[in-house]
């Protein structure tokens, strides 16, 4: 693939993120605000964005800052939460085997919610090469972290100045509602989603926010033992 | 307001960070040494995104107040936002539509 067909496969990317960062700009917004009212001094809060930069992780994390839990306790809950991103990377690792180590431990620091979606779901309609995948995958993911920075960065300086009644941190499940259903494309996605969404809802007391982890796997388990049995 | 040190804080974040990338990486790194998925490998992660995704959406519309409530504006606005995502797949019409259906519910004051 030449380079002006790279660019292109890269402004792809960008193009299919761009609705998406819509829905993230205001959770970045609201992980600004929160960190600052748990208690993190300016550049500690705008440096969590760059160093974790993981959206409903810091949000637990910063959450639990705020109630002094024990340290171990706000590391271990923001890396459960954290796991799913290991699923992630398995399942975007056969597309983009081969890739330099430099490109790879970036694109590794770039993987998110959103640019997975979006990338998995074009490897899966069109046959680019390595080069092309690769350039999608940034173009896709690059946006994210800067409206990420932006957005984190406008939080920490409106402070508490963010009226709650706007209730904009309403947008995080919203935009997990409409990644949601392109995940579900056919009976086994759509038992594991079932079956996981109401797990999470009847396990929400785990402790460590591990009613997450526990439920997706029932969801998964179900829909294995769907196919499988089939 | 938390009492931890600023000094604390920044060891929580950064290991939060350096641990988060490595999660990233895991895979990424370690496939290139195995020629292809296992196939009950790629069953697993093929349901991965949906059961995931659905653990994180449907908690926070059935705990929106931290009990468990149906009778609130979220759950309502979100059974609204689940029906414009799965008609339109538009990520930009079910925040407009989910957050527009949640300010005017709460505007309404009909439920909590």
């Amino acid at each position: 693939m030449d380079d002006s067909a790279r660019r292109d496969a890269f402004f792809s990317g960008v193009t299919a993120i761009l609705p998406i960062l819509l829905g993230v700009f205001p959770f970045g917004v609201i992980v600004g605000v929160a960190a600052v009212e748990a208690g993190l001094d300016p550049v500690q809060a705008i440096a969590m964005s760059p160093i974790v930069f993981a959206g409903a992780a810091q949000l637990a994390a910063v959450d639990l800052i705020a109630r002094d839990a024990a340290p171990v306790v706000i590391v271990l809950t923001a890396l459960v939460i954290n796991a799913r991103l290991a699923m992630y990377s398995a399942s975007l690792a056969p597309s983009l085997r081969g890739l330099g180590a430099w490109p790879k431990a970036l694109g590794s620091y770039l993987l998110t919610d959103q640019a997975f979606a979006v990338s998995v779901a074009h490897f899966q309609r069109t046959d680019d090469d390595l080069g092309g995948r690769a350039a999608y995958y940034f173009g896709s993911a690059i946006p994210l972290w800067m409206t990420w920075q932006v957005s984190s960065v406008l939080g920490v300086v409106i402070g508490s100045g963010v009226p709650p009644e706007w209730s904009l941190d309403f947008a995080i499940p919203l935009v997990f509602m409409a990644l949601l259903f392109p995940a579900v494309k056919d009976r086994g996605t759509r038992l594991a989603a079932v079956v996981a969404g109401l797990a999470a809802v009847a396990l929400i007391g785990l402790p460590l926010n591990l009613g997450l982890l526990a439920a997706a796997m029932l969801g998964i388990s179900a829909g294995v033992i769907s196919e499988v049995t089939r | 307001m938390t009492s931890h040190s600023p000094l604390l804080l920044w060891a929580l974040i950064g290991s939060i960070g350096l641990g988060t990338w490595l999660i990233r990486l895991s895979f990424l790194a370690l496939l290139d040494r195995v020629e292809r998925v296992p196939p009950a490998l790629g069953r697993v992660l093929r349901l991965i995104p949906a059961a995931v995704i659905a653990a994180l959406v449907l908690p926070a519309l059935t705990h929106a107040t931290g009990e468990f409530d149906l009778g609130t504006d979220r759950f309502a606005a979100g059974v609204i936002a689940a029906v414009v995502a799965w008609q339109t797949r538009s990520v930009l019409a079910t925040i407009s539509m989910g957050m527009g259906a949640l300010w005017s519910l709460q505007a309404l004051g009909w439920l909590g």
